[in-house]
């Protein structure tokens, strides 16, 4: 193994941090949504992947069934699918190593990895280690913390913790609208989701969106 | 065992089987212009209807409260380009005032 490029240690250790620390939202949001320390705690350890435990705490909060919990979190973890796919020849391993890599091949560790490409595959490796372990590392430290906050601290309203959710979810779809197309979905997947959540079960409108995804994706309203 | 231990192991278990499919799957379905195009569009279709039902829904019924004001404080703060916590830290600081001043 090379040693480790400082600019490659500095940005993994960054975005480690920042989007561990957003672990002190989860934590709460899920404690707020009826999960226990533990089960926020387990989610963090064993799921793994943000905007999924985000989505599975969410959709049961608003009185879901687990069914319907498990299924729009698992729509949405399927891009790690891809992530893995596209780090399988770079990372090249296999027994355990492959299967904790697995564990932490997630938007973060992936998108350092990838940005690392002009310093060479070694560099991407890194990348991907520090990156991953790292948000790995914060991610659920400061899961614990923002559970066992939450349960101190009773009403979470009082504290806007049912106005954070809504935040965090904006603040991951954000980054990803791109172009016009981007922007149509997303206010299309928002306006029909709300349009069913009186007609049909908590969660199903999650659902429902994708499948418009699904459509959408077949067309291109702006480009050609 | 109730909803919530339900919920907490079966996301788990299916989150790892989808990290690990994709290195099962070959990659010349990665090359797909459609699978590319789905795998871009999935999230951006489920995130901003959760954004919409978290912020506008209370159970099954729609209204607009203090959720509302702290996301507009937080697409403010996006748009200045805040990092994450920050954003998700003014939605809850505006949120929480409304609740407590009315």
């Amino acid at each position: 193994m090379t040693s480790v490029n400082r600019a490659t240690l500095s940005k993994s250790l960054s975005v480690s941090f920042a989007v561990g620390a957003y672990g002190t939202a989860f934590g709460a949001a899920a404690v707020a949504a009826g999960f226990s320390v533990l089960q926020a705690c387990l989610l963090s350890l064993l799921t793994f992947t943000g905007a999924s435990q985000f989505a599975v705490i969410g959709v049961l909060g608003a009185g879901g069934t687990a069914i319907t919990g498990i299924a729009t979190a698992s729509l949405l973890g399927m891009r790690n699918a891809i992530y893995s796919m596209i780090m399988k020849p770079i990372l090249n391993l296999h027994g355990p190593k492959k299967l904790i890599a697995t564990q932490i091949t997630i938007d973060e560790s992936v998108a350092v990895a990838t940005a690392e490409e002009f310093r060479g595959e070694a560099a991407m490796r890194h990348g991907f280690w520090l990156t991953g372990g790292g948000v790995f590392l914060f991610w659920n430290l400061f899961t614990l913390l923002g559970a066992l906050g939450a349960q101190a601290i009773g009403d979470p309203s009082m504290w806007g913790l049912d106005a954070a959710v809504p935040a965090a979810f904006l603040a991951l779809v954000w980054p990803r609208l791109k172009d016009k197309d981007d922007y149509v979905l997303a206010l299309g997947s928002a306006a029909l989701a709300l349009a069913l959540t009186p007609v049909i079960a908590a969660g199903l409108p999650i659902i429902a969106t994708a499948l418009l995804a699904v459509a959408f994706a077949r067309f291109k309203v702006f480009k050609p | 065992m109730n909803k919530f231990w339900i919920a907490t192991i079966g996301t788990s278990v299916i989150a790892y089987l989808i990290k690990f499919s994709g290195t099962l799957i070959p990659s010349k379905l990665l090359e797909s212009q459609g699978v590319r195009r789905i795998n871009a569009l999935l999230p951006i279709a489920m995130l901003s209807a959760l954004v919409a039902v978290q912020a506008f829904a209370n159970k099954q019924e729609l209204k607009v409260d203090h959720r509302a004001a702290g996301l507009v404080a937080a697409a403010f703060a996006l748009k200045l380009k805040a990092p994450f916590p920050v954003v998700v830290g003014i939605a809850a600081l505006v949120s929480a005032l409304l609740v407590r001043v009315s």
